[in-house]
């Protein structure tokens, strides 16, 4: 197959069909979308399908190995997408380069705190690798007061991507987002 | 099952342990001392057992015909399973949990960290994946573990036991032979190298700042590699297999 170059062909610009998945909630977390959640990695279209039809190819990649919103993420960019009238998709998982939180655009981030989850606390790509040496703990400020007093009370929360905090100030427990 | 090919038997191994350890943490589940440990096993679980889909899921294509992760896991008995003895191992305690996943986890990120390094892209991908989950499994069950070493005089005595009691299915997890040094030769992996030395240097650090005794060295238990399983595999297996052995290919 070969792609489309932008515009040839009677098919959606790529920025629509990106506005369109902009608006697929992220199931567990539905006030972030999955494109804000960096799950939906490219998007092109192809030449050459069997019935000479352009298709759409949508890569996504899972935000961790065993989430098990992976599939109803599948089916809810699919059903968005032929929704919209598109008949030829294909969708890829993509493992490569792995997922990680730096990938959460700003406006997920806003979206996020005002949810009441803490956002990714620092680049993950920032904090060094373990190698065995316990790593310093990030510094994760309550998504309601804004303190930075805060405690961890378990490293993972209701889905594998939060772990769970506590805030000394507001009293408050709250999720955070983990970086990865 | 006939002698696979090089590759295909160390994705099993890789699959397998995840695949067994996921599934003896979701015992846990409904059981966990407090609802935020409850959480924790189950969500690491929920990690392993991804793991062991994408590796098995790469045995399966590459072996061909209908072999797929859930062929893996579901149509094969016991002597047919590569997993490590450890990971087989009872839950016992919460401690023996712990120490069971410590010694794992220590592992595990060690052997992740080698084959993000591997030549053939799609185990490089999936161990690079996993490896960003698995340091997260190692923070936790460090924690835990000096948690309940240095706690009360029971949890320590628990700890202390299961430190002792896993140890001899530590070994087997550093054994080297013929199919990963085929592979080394082939260019698929790099060899693990000596990373049982650097393993027993930080679990010493652990084990010390939890006050808990370093193991004295003893004879190992083998044979999981080979299919050579402890009696509590079989039982595992009974009832992660049952639906499908009772209703072949049912689906929902």
């Amino acid at each position: 197959m070969m792609a489309l170059s932008a515009g040839s062909a009677s098919v959606p610009a790529l920025d629509r069909v990106w506005s369109w998945l902009d608006g697929v909630p992220d199931p567990e977390i539905p006030v972030i979308s999955v494109v804000e959640l960096g799950i939906v990695r490219d998007l092109e279209w192809l030449t050459g399908s069997e019935d000479g039809e352009p298709v759409l190819r949508v890569a996504i990649t899972p935000t961790y190995s065993g989430c098990p919103a992976t599939d109803v993420i599948a089916g809810d960019i699919e059903q968005a997408l032929r929704s919209r009238g598109i008949r030829n998709l294909r969708l890829e998982n993509r493992l490569t380069p792995p997922w990680t939180t730096d990938w959460i655009t700003a406006s997920g981030r806003h979206k996020l705190r005002e949810y009441g989850i803490a956002p990714p606390a620092e680049r993950a790509d920032a904090s060094a690798r373990l190698a065995g040496i316990k790593a310093a703990p990030p510094v994760v400020a309550c998504p309601r007061c804004g303190s930075t007093s805060t405690s961890k009370v378990s490293e993972f929360g209701s889905t594998p991507c939060k772990a769970q905090y506590r805030c000394r100030e507001c009293l408050e427990p709250f999720d955070y987002f983990k970086c990865l | 099952m006939t002698a696979n090919d090089p590759t295909v038997e160390f994705l099993l191994r890789l699959g397998d342990n995840c695949l067994i350890l996921g599934h003896r943490l979701s015992e846990w589940v409904g059981h966990a001392p407090v609802l935020e440990e409850d959480l924790g096993l189950a969500n690491v679980s929920l990690d392993l057992l991804g793991q062991a889909q994408n590796w098995l899921g790469l045995a399966g294509d590459i072996q061909g015909g209908d072999r797929d992760a859930d062929w893996f896991a579901y149509r094969r008995d016991a002597g047919e399973f590569r997993n490590a003895l450890l990971v087989e191992q009872p839950n016992g305690d919460f401690a023996r949990t712990m120490v069971r996943q410590l010694y794992f986890d220590l592992w595990h990120v060690m052997l992740l960290e080698g084959l993000e390094q591997a030549p053939d892209e799609r185990i490089a991908g999936i161990a690079a994946k996993a490896y960003k989950e698995a340091r997260y499994h190692l923070e936790r069950s460090r924690d835990w573990v000096i948690r309940l070493g240095d706690g009360t005089e029971e949890s320590h005595r628990r700890t202390q036991e299961a430190v002792d009691e896993l140890w001899i299915f530590t070994g087997e997890l550093f054994e080297s032979d013929e199919i990963e040094a085929a592979l080394a030769d082939q260019g698929v992996i790099v060899g693990s190298g000596r990373i049982a030395a650097v393993w027993k240097e930080r679990l010493a650090g652990i084990l010390a700042e939890a006050t808990l005794t370093f193991p004295q060295e003893n004879w190992m238990r083998r044979g999981g590699r080979r299919g050579i399983h402890s009696e509590h595999l079989g039982y595992l297996l009974a009832e992660m297999q049952f639906l499908q052995r009772a209703y072949p290919d049912a689906r929902w």
